[in-house]
């Protein structure tokens, strides 16, 4: 039997990026919090052995315990859906801060055109241009709606970054200066400048000088150590929710965050919540936390399975095309690349940042015209300097084997000669691209795990084609002695390999309570007080990775529950 | 490797011959049975054989002794891994950068049971598509089991010898292809090829982690790839023209701050 402990206002399934902004809020607005988290606490001073290439990024210490939970993959409904037993193309963080932790920063708006994504299309290039089976809608919120949260997310966390040039792209004003120029980032500009594109400093959440937040909060400047994605920031520079929002909440005294603790369920009767069913996994034993507003913030996968496996929402059914649980799930066509090679300059490759690079903006979204293309929306092409550790980065010219001698001579040669332009992509929803529960595996507590039905369209091949060519026609002005291109033959979606942990959709937001889950302040249509912010929210993915939104969507959900705590009821 | 490590070898193969010779197990020159003879596998010629051996009975590293591998496994994966990541004109290769060490020890860990891996079943091998990832029920120990066992059987096979015995690098480079290639049928729940990405991608690791884990030794994967390895900032470097070459330090370093 589980106990049931004493009501708090809000409770939180999750305590990561999402989890961490709502309990900053309404912490200080006098609020109760608690947060449930499933991982280990995490301090800056955990990471004072971080430079470790093998425990953080080959052997993934930060992510999930794969043993316990994971999700199941096909590509249709075909086939056998089998488990995502080993990590590849998407790690899932887990511990207080979440994927906040261990992500590199790079840090973007959504566009405008995003935002309402179905009626720009029609309005410029008619109806027929979205073809069938791509339930593609407008998000229930515009960019300039958004604005205010997204400049909240941009002071919270410092971002650095400088006006994008393109003509008709938002101004955004970031709080600190770009990151340093290298070489790289030069030689890409000048290149990509020649060719008429609009290049810039991407915008990073790595910082470029000690600042102190609208909160108070003080931290130091960006040591470009060059291990960034992937393994924790020893210096606090990294925006993190550790280093950022949560210190906020626990100052109040009012935010509570119990670790090594599972929620299984959201309980619910008649379209109210009256809390979550947890699991303390050092004791085995079983709670119920009662609260006024559950908020699911426990990743965009883990919101979906919660909602599923609590009965919340109606799951969607990809035959009627009914129901909006599980439905537009997206990625991020990641394929459309280039690597150069280049005999005859070194570049210091060993050092970087998570979000140290530069980038174009002129093939995403509909800054180009896409009458006479096969494909909708598009990509941004960035080359970034991250750092090129060792066991990963072992480029070599286009039909060198992976192994033996030419493969080691060529290998130790281009270590730091090896540059690589890549374009991030967006991903479109499909009918039957869609989440569920899966029928035969389950989770360590004996729930269904979630099963994930994916494949690349012709949009995404198409796109990450053409993207493809335009990274390689860059790279081969900056004067790459051998060019090896991506993007020309992407058959089915391979999980093996690591592409981005940039998953949407699944619970997302609209104006419509039957094609979507949420209204635009995160709010559940069918159960008034439960809130899902995340990328699980997106109806598609954009060019771009998603955390910002994700960050402005919180604010605007943090808003919604302060409402809601006030006045009750629906606020759409 | 260093002068210094040679000369302790050497006397570490001395040592080992007059503890054979002092325990009565040689007649004339030749060991005969039991765990001790057929581990030192002692050939006439007494300098190839403490070139052969050095590595094992090195008293300077006591990080070099095994965990998993037994001595025959050992010695085919450090050859195998030789062939993958040779010793050339750029520097040295697996074997004298102990990347055999590195895999023993991985796989006595977490990582050879893949604890940290969902390894619930019903498990699907034959009827998954490649891009589902990893579907065999085996865990990396047996993976690397009936890898290693295989392509001596296979090798036997063509050759007439273990992998290990192989002196043509050709013959080497033959067999491994065919694993590559899945040329070769180890079982339902396990194809050549699956094997040789993780032989790979575990060589290319040894190669290249951290010093701590029993490879990269004296940190000459690093340096051969001017890699700086742990350092605490590279804001004064990265901004420049030139490459700068930094003397490489491991995370040692930092544990003896
Ligand atoms: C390697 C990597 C690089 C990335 N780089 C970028 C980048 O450059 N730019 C960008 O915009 N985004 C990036 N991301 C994505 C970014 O990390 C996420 O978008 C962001 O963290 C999402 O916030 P969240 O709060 O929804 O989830 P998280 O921050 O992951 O937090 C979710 C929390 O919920 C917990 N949880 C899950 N299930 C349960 C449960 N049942 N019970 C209790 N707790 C639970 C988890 O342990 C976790 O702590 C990257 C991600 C990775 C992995
Ligand atoms: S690169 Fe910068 S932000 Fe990233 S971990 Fe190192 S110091 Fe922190």
């Amino acid at each position: 039997m589980a106990t049931t402990l004493p009501k708090t206002d809000i409770v939180l399934a999750g305590v990561g990026w999402v989890g961490g902004i709502i309990a900053a809020e309404l912490t200080k607005k006098g609020y109760k919090v608690v947060g449930i988290e499933r991982g280990k606490e995490r301090t800056t001073e955990d990471y004072y052995m971080a430079h470790d290439e093998l425990r953080y990024a080959q052997r993934y210490e930060m992510m999930q315990d794969l043993a316990k939970e994971t999700v199941t993959f096909r590509h249709n409904k075909k086939q056998r859906a089998l488990p995502y037993r080993e990590w590849g193309s998407f790690l899932i963080g887990e511990g207080v801060g979440g994927s906040g932790l261990h992500w590199n920063g790079q840090t973007f708006r959504f566009l405008p055109y995003d935002f309402e994504i179905y009626s720009k299309t029609v309005e410029r290039y008619g109806k027929d241009k979205i073809p069938a089976g791509m339930t593609l809608q407008d998000w229930g919120i515009t960019y300039d709606e958004l604005e205010p949260y997204f400049d909240k997310f941009d002071a919270m966390t410092g971002i650095a970054g400088e006006p994008n040039p393109l003509p008709g792209s938002p101004q955004v004003k970031y709080p600190n200066p770009p990151m340093m120029e290298t070489p790289v980032t030069k030689l890409f500009k000048e290149a990509s400048k020649k060719l008429g594109y609009h290049p810039y400093h991407m915008p990073s959440n790595n910082l470029t000088k000690n600042y102190t937040n609208p909160d108070g909060i003080s931290r130091s400047a960006c040591q470009y150590c060059g291990f960034c994605e992937r393994f924790g920031c020893e210096y606090g520079a990294k925006a993190s929710p550790i280093v950022t929002v949560i210190p906020v909440a626990k100052k109040t005294g009012k935010f509570d965050v119990r670790t090594h603790s599972v929620v299984r369920r959201v309980i619910h009767t008649d379209g109210k919540a009256s809390g979550v069913l947890y699991v303390d996994t050092r004791t085995g034993e079983e709670y119920i936390q009662p609260a006024d507003v559950v908020v699911v913030s426990a990743y965009q996968m883990n919101n979906i399975k919660l909602l599923l496996n609590s009965k919340l929402g109606t799951p969607y059914d990809p035959e009627t095309g009914r129901g909006a649980v599980g439905k537009n799930y997206a990625y991020q066509t990641y394929l459309g690349k280039a690597t150069g090679l280049f005999d005859e300059k070194e570049f210091n490759l060993y050092g970087g940042a998570g979000a140290l690079g530069a980038q174009i903006d002129d093939f995403n979204g509909d800054f180009f015209d896409h009458s006479k293309l096969d494909f909708l929306h598009g990509a941004t092409i960035h080359i970034t300097h991250l750092g090129d550790r060792p066991i990963a980065n072992n480029n070599v010219p286009h039909g060198v084997a992976s192994w033996g001698k030419e493969f080691k001579e060529k290998s130790v040669f281009y270590a730091n000669r090896s540059l690589q332009i890549k374009a991030q992509g967006s991903s479109m929803p499909w009918k039957d691209n869609y989440i569920d529960l899966d029928p035969t595996y389950k989770d360590a507590f004996g729930d269904p795990l979630l099963r994930m039905t994916f494949n690349w369209k012709d949009q995404d091949r198409n796109l990450m084609k053409y993207m493809g060519n335009k990274s390689a026609e860059i790279m081969k002005e900056m004067g790459a002695t051998h060019v090896n291109k991506g993007g020309d033959d992407i058959a089915d979606y391979d999980i093996r390999n690591y592409q981005s942990t940039h998953n949407t959709g699944g619970v997302i937001m609209g104006a419509d309570p039957e094609t979507s889950v949420l209204n635009s302040y995160l709010q559940m249509w069918d159960c008034d007080n439960v809130f899902v912010p995340g990328a699980s929210a997106f109806p598609h993915n954009s060019g771009y990775n998603p955390t910002n939104t994700v960050g402005a969507l919180a604010y605007r959900a943090a808003e919604g529950i302060e409402k809601y705590l006030k006045t009750g009821g629906s606020l759409v | 490797m260093s002068d210094k490590d040679r000369n302790q070898n050497e006397k570490a193969g001395n040592s080992r011959r007059t503890f054979l010779r002092n325990s009565g197990l040689t007649v004339g020159g030749l060991v005969l049975g039991g765990a001790v003879g057929s581990l030192f596998n002692v050939k006439s010629d007494s300098n190839a054989e403490s070139a052969d051996h050095k590595n094992m009975v090195s008293s300077s590293n006591p990080n070099q002794a095994l965990m998993y591998f037994t001595p025959d496994q050992f010695k085919t994966v450090e050859a195998l891994s030789e062939t993958i990541f040779p010793k050339t004109e750029s520097g040295p290769g697996a074997k004298e950068l102990g990347v055999v060490y590195y895999i023993d020890h991985q796989l006595a860990g977490s990582w050879g049971l893949n604890t940290r891996e969902y390894m619930t079943g019903p498990f699907y091998p034959a009827k998954a598509v490649p891009e589902q990832g990893y579907q065999t029920h085996l865990k990396r120990q047996q993976v690397f089991d009936i890898g290693i066992e295989s392509i001596n059987a296979y090798s036997t096979k063509k050759f007439k010898k273990k992998f290990q015995e192989l002196e043509k690098e050709d013959d080497k480079i033959a067999i491994l292809k065919d694993f590559e290639e899945d040329k070769v049928k180890l079982n339902s729940s396990l194809s050549s090829s699956f094997f040789f990405s993780i032989l790979r991608s575990a060589t290319i690791e040894g190669v290249y982690a951290d010093p701590m884990y029993g490879g990269n030794k004296d940190m000459g994967g690093w340096k051969m790839k001017n890699f700086p390895g742990h350092q605490a900032s590279f804001t004064n470097v990265l901004g420049k023209d030139k490459f700068v070459a930094m003397k490489p330090q491991s995370l040692n370093a930092q544990h003896k701050m």
